[in-house]
Formats: structure tokens, C-alpha cells, sequence
């Protein structure tokens, strides 16, 4: 049950993407930037973890679950660290992710090569 | 052949594959569908090695991040993403592959200012505005408490 709900929830989510893709002009940065701030948005207003809660990794893989991460850490920080945290809480809650990104994109940027875009 | 502008854009439309929205949103939904069941398949594989709840996800994540990475690598993610559009856009996956691709395409203009520097074309972005919405909620929160 809980693999048939994210995939549903993380479907749907992609599904709004690309009706923005194809219906608007906006291009994938932006649209990945959208997904990432409407995230912390929900995220903020307390709206995106009930998704979260209800539909696992389909809510939480999508990038707008990467925003809610933020937000969700940002309030722990702030909680236990005060005005510092709005400061150290983001980027500490999307480390992993964003470390990981960076690490292995220069791992496999270095080994290997580029291919003629078909 | 000549062709008006109007004809050209008919006979493209009529010949790119999945040009219609209803199409495209069926592939974005499968693919986006199943790269999110493949991360609660991964958060159920770490939860059942011991990992709590926050560190399961965590895990997912860079998995996640890891395997996009390769298959970018392998130029086998863009073969994808040209069938699924936001479905392999939307998913962290999607955040991977937007770090790897510009490294890789310009890795031949140096490795600080090609693919140091092309590393953050897209990511950049999305990690500046993210972390800036996430710090004003931050400050807001903090606010708010303050009154409270």
C-alpha cells in the first residue's frame, strides 16, 4: 500500500511539472527552482509534511520535498538556536543532498566522458 | 521543399514523438511514479538494516543522487528524461542529473571554470533561492515566537 501512495503522490507531482513544461515557458532550472520554494513554502505553512506523512518517498523525493527539508530544519534550528538557526538550519537539513550531488557530479564528471547530446 | 513557418511548425508537431500534453504527462507520471516507489522500496531496505526514520530518508536521498549521477555518466539518464520530461526532472534524481550533465558538457574548458563552475548552472539556483525562502521562514519563525 504505502509503495502503490508514493507512487501515485510522486506521479501526480511530476504530472503538475510537466504541465508546466509543456503549457508554459518556463525552463527546467526554473522549474526546478518553483518546486524547491513552493516546498519550503508548504513546508513552512505546515501543509507539505501531512503529504509527507501520507505518501513516504512520494512526497519526500520530489524536489519540492528537498524544500520541505529545508523548512523542517530550519524551525529545529531556530528551536534550539534561536535567530542563528534561520542561518545554519537550511543548508545543515539539505547537506546530504547537496553534498552528495557535488561530490558525485565531480566523481563522474572526471571519469567520464562527454557524449554528442542525440 | 519550401515551407511557410506555420506548415514547418504543424510538420514538426506532427512528427516529434509524444508532442501531445496528454502523452507527455502519462510518461511523467509513470517515470516520476516509479523513481519515487524506488526511493520507498530504498527507505524500506535502510529502515530494515536499522536505520531510523530521518537517516532512512537520508540515505534514499544519496542513493538517489548517487545512481542519477551514474546513469548521467553512462549518458543513459537523458535518454530517459527525452521519454519522461518532468518525470525524471521533478524527482531529486532530476536535481542530480541537472549537477552532472553541464560538469560533464563543459569539462573541456578547465576544471575550475568549466566543470568547477558548470557544476552550479542549474543547481545553483535552486540551492540559492531554496536556502533564502528556508532563512526568511527562519527569521519569520524566530518572530513570531518572539511575540508569542
Amino acid at each position: 500500500m504505502e509503495y502503490l501512495k508514493s507512487f501515485v503522490v510522486g506521479g501526480l507531482l511530476c504530472v503538475i511539472g510537466q504541465i508546466l513544461v509543456d503549457k508554459t515557458k518556463l525552463t527546467p532550472a526554473r522549474i526546478l527552482v518553483g518546486f524547491v520554494v513552493v516546498g519550503v513554502a508548504l513546508g513552512a505553512l505546515g501543509l507539505y509534511q501531512p503529504l509527507a506523512d501520507f505518501a513516504g518517498a512520494g512526497a519526500t523525493v520530489p524536489l519540492s520535498g528537498f524544500g520541505n527539508l529545508l523548512a523542517k530544519g530550519t524551525k529545529e534550528a531556530v528551536d534550539s538556536q534561536g535567530l542563528l538557526g534561520a542561518l545554519t538550519g537550511p543548508l545543515t537539513a539539505g547537506a546530504a543532498g547537496i553534498t552528495a550531488a557535488m561530490f558525485f557530479g565531480l566523481l563522474v564528471a572526471l571519469i567520464f566522458k562527454p557524449k554528442d547530446k542525440a | 521543399m519550401q515551407l511557410s513557418n506555420m506548415e514547418y511548425d504543424k510538420m514538426v508537431k506532427k512528427y516529434s514523438p509524444g508532442s501531445s500534453l496528454f502523452k507527455d504527462c502519462v510518461w511523467a507520471f509513470v517515470v516520476g511514479g516509479a523513481i519515487c516507489t524506488l526511493g520507498q522500496a530504498l527507505i524500506g531496505l535502510y529502515g530494515y538494516w536499522g536505520a531510523d526514520k530521518l537517516t532512512a530518508a537520508t540515505l534514499t536521498s544519496v542513493s538517489l543522487v548517487f545512481l542519477s549521477a551514474l546513469l548521467t555518466g553512462l549518458s543513459l539518464y537523458d535518454k530517459i528524461a527525452n521519454r519522461a520530461g518532468a518525470g525524471t526532472l521533478v524527482p531529486i534524481t532530476g536535481f542530480a542529473n541537472a549537477v552532472v550533465s553541464p560538469a560533464l558538457e563543459f569539462k573541456s574548458e578547465g576544471m575550475v571554470l568549466g566543470l568547477g563552475a558548470k557544476l552550479f548552472v542549474i543547481s545553483g539556483p535552486v540551492i540559492v533561492y531554496g536556502v533564502s525562502a528556508a532563512v526568511i521562514y527562519g527569521v519569520i519563525y524566530y518572530l513570531m515566537g518572539l511575540v508569542a
